[in-house]
């Protein structure tokens, strides 16, 4: 464990907006590509839904 | 003798694919948690690059997911072209958007980690050029499926497009050989010592297996969506006890 404080962890030695900017971006994509996956399957059901009950 | 054309309907699948999703997820989180922590708490300092390196635990896998799921989609790409089945179209269209991510992640993470060790975002090299015509592929395979309004038939061409575009890959594995680049060769000989040199390697290769999870529950969800939107007006899908649940 080299980091002795949270800020020492962010700084990451002074590369924190390189490491902090990839697994940033990282995180965001990954969490919204699901997300949005989620709501097309829904979406899909719903029209289905829609047109069974025409 | 499990008859795996069996698997190939839809209609099969889609609720196979339904059970496999959550555990995939499991499996995601699992590594990607035990990865994130060898990558930021157990893994060293390096000698020449500072904390800087750590890029490396997403910029790695995330370029070795761009080429596997490549690979992966030729593959299927060969199997629907070869027996005509259905579920090989909807698979590769399922892969594509989440090899398109990790070409981008790997493009992303690699100008995060050129600026401070090369001093440049980007250069015209062989491993970074073939890496952008990795990602261009997957998106020309997303407009030309979409350009064409017959599934099947889109699925024809997109799948002649992967197999044509998979000589890509190998290029691209073995661009760091054949061409003088700035990009350094492979990854475990950064290291000096051999302990530094296993943590590494662990980091890399379970968050790698965290990408490869993820890339298997997101595409099954993907593919589950593209059943349902392809299939609509079949009996199957009318049937189906989801469609009363999601009312």
């Amino acid at each position: 464990m080299q980091w002795q404080s949270l800020s020492d962890f962010l700084a990451m030695g002074g590369y924190g907006l390189y490491v902090w900017g990839s697994f940033g971006v990282c995180a965001v994509t990954m969490l919204a590509e699901p997300l949005l996956v989620r709501h097309r399957r829904r979406q899909a059901l719903r029209d289905i839904q829609q047109s069974q009950d025409i | 003798m499990i008859n795996w054309f069996k698997f190939s309907a839809p209609s099969t699948f889609y609720p196979l694919a339904g059970k496999l999703v959550p555990v995939f997820w499991l499996l995601a989180a699992i590594f990607g948690a035990i990865g994130l922590y060898i990558g930021f708490f157990v893994a060293p300092t390096d000698a020449q690059q500072g904390e800087g390196y750590r890029i490396i635990f997403i910029h790695v896998p995330a370029s070795w997911m761009s080429m596997f799921i490549y690979c992966v989609m030729a593959f299927w790409s060969l199997l629907g072209l070869t027996f005509g089945t259905r579920l090989s179209g909807m698979m590769t269209t399922a892969l594509a958007p989440t090899g398109a991510l990790f070409a981008f992640l790997s493009l992303w993470t690699g100008a995060l980690w050129g600026k401070p060790m090369w001093g440049t975002w980007w250069v015209w090299d062989a491993r970074l050029t073939s890496e952008l015509i990795l990602f261009f592929l997957y998106l020309g395979y997303m407009a030309l499926h979409a350009a064409i309004d017959d599934p099947r038939r889109a699925d024809r061409a997109g799948a002649v497009l992967s197999l044509v575009g998979v000589v890509n890959v190998p290029i691209i594995y073995f661009s760091v050989k054949w061409w003088n680049t700035l990009h350094q060769g492979a990854s475990v000989s950064l290291t000096k010592s051999a302990s530094m040199a296993s943590t590494m390697l662990w980091g890399m290769l379970i968050m790698a297996l965290a990408f490869w999870a993820y890339t298997l529950a997101v595409a099954l969800m993907r593919a589950r969506a593209i059943m349902l939107e392809r299939e609509a007006n079949t009996e199957w899908v009318k049937h189906l006890p989801d469609i009363r649940r999601a009312a």
